[in-house]
């Protein structure tokens, strides 16, 4: 894992006191809320609906065992013992005190974490495959260049103001598990034909009102080039990006509005001025960063085998749960296994206090004190020996955590809705809870397979309802909550937007037309090796309006 | 009928301004009937967030029902009793909530 060096320390140590002096000066009245708003975003500190929240950056999603275990601390010291992970793979606290924040970020600081950029218009939290480093389909781990890329944009001064936020993940495998084509630059490290490194480079992805599929601008920028390169990004985009209009100041639109050719172009020309200069990266440099993240040594443990046989034998749920959360790794003896945040009738992402610790001490005893968050709002272990599987998932039963849904219709994505966030037009956690419920049935999940189902609260699309196989939103009818569904969405190599099926349905409505598509889709399907996506997409959405809506257009 | 509301600022949490006062809770709110009581509330509003007491300062709308004060809407019914999906947080979880 990547360690603070004395730069790092200093600088965060420095924020923390910055911002500690600034929240200080507001409670005593020397500086307003306009002054201070500015100021305590870049820090991470939000306004919602019944208290302030704070969101901590985990980046590219790591974590270590005593990460996890502060916050824990902080989930029951400042707040109410619980956290929320997020799909930026970050944590958000919902109810701490203004006044306690000085004393969680100096918490932070002395594990080697913060707030910072975790809000405002800057390069924000870099996000990476949660699977990074474990999986055995990976050119290599992409988390030293999302760390070289935390490093360069941190406090940039340059680009602390943009239009608006900006977004990148990286990704080293083909199968995107990092959702790569929905962010502002999305990176897939891989390796050319003479097995040099590099990056195909995706420009102009986003969520929000206006969702748009990045487009990929170049298809192998050597590695030593990424700095560079994102800088000419960055530069087209500060000087072009829209500023007058909120709704258009990302730079999606700008791609859009340029079209992909001459932004390309524009990119090209810019980068023609900044390549091979200074912010070429040097292997030497590269080198020490990857050294970082060097893999843990895997003793061999072959015993593994016979192990899950016998487990299997024993346990049912452990053999479901093998088959649903467990996956192979590029070391035959161990797996990467999914703790699923999903529990049926659960919030999507929250963990409490004592969960948060018990993973820490799971990762500690059989993950070389390793954990991820997934931006579908799960925890992983990376490495783990197939032969402790069983005592993981015992353990993991234990502490109510080994749901074995991991990619089925249960594993829903949600953002706080309406219960927490300011912003939000209907609630999102009741609406995953009520259709968990409705699918709680292992079963039934099983059979119907990989559907991925995410629902935001507002347009803003925090929960990637646009990139949900199914996807909800919520938005606010006539003083009522009203749910759009879109079908057809996905946020993997073939990314596409979801398309709206028709009227919305109320909150009593939603998780009967949600079943009603679901079994369409049963109904629709050549067998059962073809998933609800690729029937969607075979069929299209005729059959699923008629089965929504057929009813309707009769009675009227 | 409207109330005033905004959230304290050392710690955020939801009030309603109750007879000179800010309260934790919706109960007691002081209503404003016409567009005069609206201004007064305005005003003190205004005032307490210059004095820097609260943020997010809002009139909202309510009806009076059994004498109870019931926000229309339900993004302020959440706020005056905590998330819907768990009812140990917010001011529905405090002891002498209904
Ligand atoms: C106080 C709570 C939150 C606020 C105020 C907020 C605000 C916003 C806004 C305004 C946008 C739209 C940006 C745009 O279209 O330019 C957005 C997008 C997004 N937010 Fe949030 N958000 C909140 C919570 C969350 C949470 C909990 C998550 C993760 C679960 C999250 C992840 C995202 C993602 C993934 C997007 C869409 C990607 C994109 O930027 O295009 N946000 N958020
Ligand atoms: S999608 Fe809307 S409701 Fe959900 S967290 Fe984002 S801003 Fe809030």
């Amino acid at each position: 894992m990547y360690r603070y060096d004395e730069f790092d320390h200093q600088f965060v140590q420095a924020r923390v006191a910055q911002f500690s002096d600034q929240v200080e000066r507001r409670l005593a009245g020397e500086i307003t809320e306009d002054q201070f708003r500015p100021l305590r975003l870049m820090n991470g500190v939000y306004l919602q609906l019944h208290a302030y929240m704070l969101r901590i950056a985990v980046p590219y999603g790591t974590l270590s065992s005593k990460q996890l275990r502060m916050l824990a601390h902080i989930a029951r010291k400042y707040d109410k013992g619980y956290g929320h992970f997020t799909t930026r793979q970050n944590i958000q606290f919902n109810w701490p005190a203004l006044s306690d924040v000085p004393a969680i970020l100096a918490d932070l600081a002395s594990v080697e974490m913060h707030a910072i950029q975790t809000s405002g218009n800057c390069i924000r939290n870099v996000t990476a495959d949660h699977f990074a480093g474990a999986a055995a389909d990976e050119a290599a781990d992409p988390r030293p260049y999302a760390e070289i890329l935390r490093q360069w944009s941190s406090v940039h001064p340059e680009f602390s103001y943009l239009p608006r936020k900006f977004k990148i993940a990286v990704t080293g495998s083909e199968r995107d598990r990092a959702a790569i084509q929905t962010h502002d630059i999305g990176l897939h490290l891989k390796k050319n034909a003479a097995g040099e490194l590099g990056f195909a480079v995706y420009v102009g992805g986003g969520q929000g009102r206006t969702p748009l599929v990045a487009k990929k601008i170049r298809d192998f920028l050597p590695e030593q080039h990424l700095l560079s390169y994102c800088t000419a990004i960055l530069r087209v985009y500060n000087l072009y990006g829209r500023r007058d209009n909120k709704y258009k100041a990302r730079i999606k639109i700008l791609v859009h509005e340029t079209g992909v050719e001459e932004f390309t172009r524009q990119v090209d020309a810019e980068w023609g001025e900044l390549k091979d200069g200074e912010l070429t990266l040097p292997e030497a440099d590269i080198k020490a960063i990857d050294a970082y993240f060097a893999p843990p040594a895997l003793p061999a443990r072959p015993e593994g085998d016979e192990a899950i046989k016998l487990a299997r034998l024993d346990s049912r749920s452990f053999s479901e749960w093998l088959d649903q959360n467990v996956v192979t790794h590029r070391n035959p003896d161990y797996a990467a296994v999914t703790i699923s945040l999903k529990g049926i009738g659960e919030v999507p992402g929250d963990a409490s206090d004592s969960q948060m610790d018990a993973v820490a001490d799971l990762a500690e005893k059989y993950a070389f004190d390793e954990v991820r968050v997934s931006h579908e709002q799960n925890l992983i272990l990376p490495h783990v020996a197939r032969a402790d599987l069983k005592a993981i998932y015992d353990r993991l039963a234990e502490i109510g955590l080994a749901t074995a849904n991991s990619d089925l219709i249960s594993d829903i994505i949600a953002c706080p809705g309406l219960d927490y966030c300011a912003l939000a037009n209907a609630r999102s956690i009741i609406v995953a809870q009520n259709i968990s419920k409705r699918f709680a049935s292992l079963e039934r999940q099983r059979d119907i397979g990989e559907l991925k189902l995410k629902i935001s609260g507002c347009i803003n699309a925090c929960g990637h309802h646009h990139v949900g196989h199914i996807g909800i939103l919520g938005v606010e009818k006539k003083g009522a909550e009203l749910y759009q569904v879109t079908l057809g969405g996905s946020a993997d190599e073939h990314t596409s937007v979801g398309e709206i099926i028709g009227r919305g349905f109320g909150p009593d409505e939603i998780t009967d037309a949600i079943e009603t598509v679901v079994e369409t889709y049963l109904a629709i399907r050549l067998d059962r090796s073809e998933k609800f996506l690729d029937a969607y997409r075979r069929v299209g959405p005729a059959p699923f309006k008629e089965a929504l809506y057929a009813g309707e257009a009769k009675a009227a | 009928m409207k109330i005033l509301t905004a959230n304290r600022l050392t710690d955020g949490e939801a009030v309603w301004y109750a007879g000179g006062a800010w309260a934790e809770t919706i109960d007691s709110s002081e209503l404003a009937a016409d567009k005069a009581a609206e201004e007064r509330l305005e005003t003190i509003g205004a005032a307490s967030f210059a004095a820097n007491e609260v943020v997010d300062v809002n009139l909202i709308d309510v009806d009076v029902v059994d004498g109870a004060i019931h926000p229309l809407r339900l993004r302020e019914r959440i706020r005056a009793a905590g998330p819907t999906n768990r009812n140990d947080l917010g001011k529905q979880a405090r002891p002498n909530a209904a």
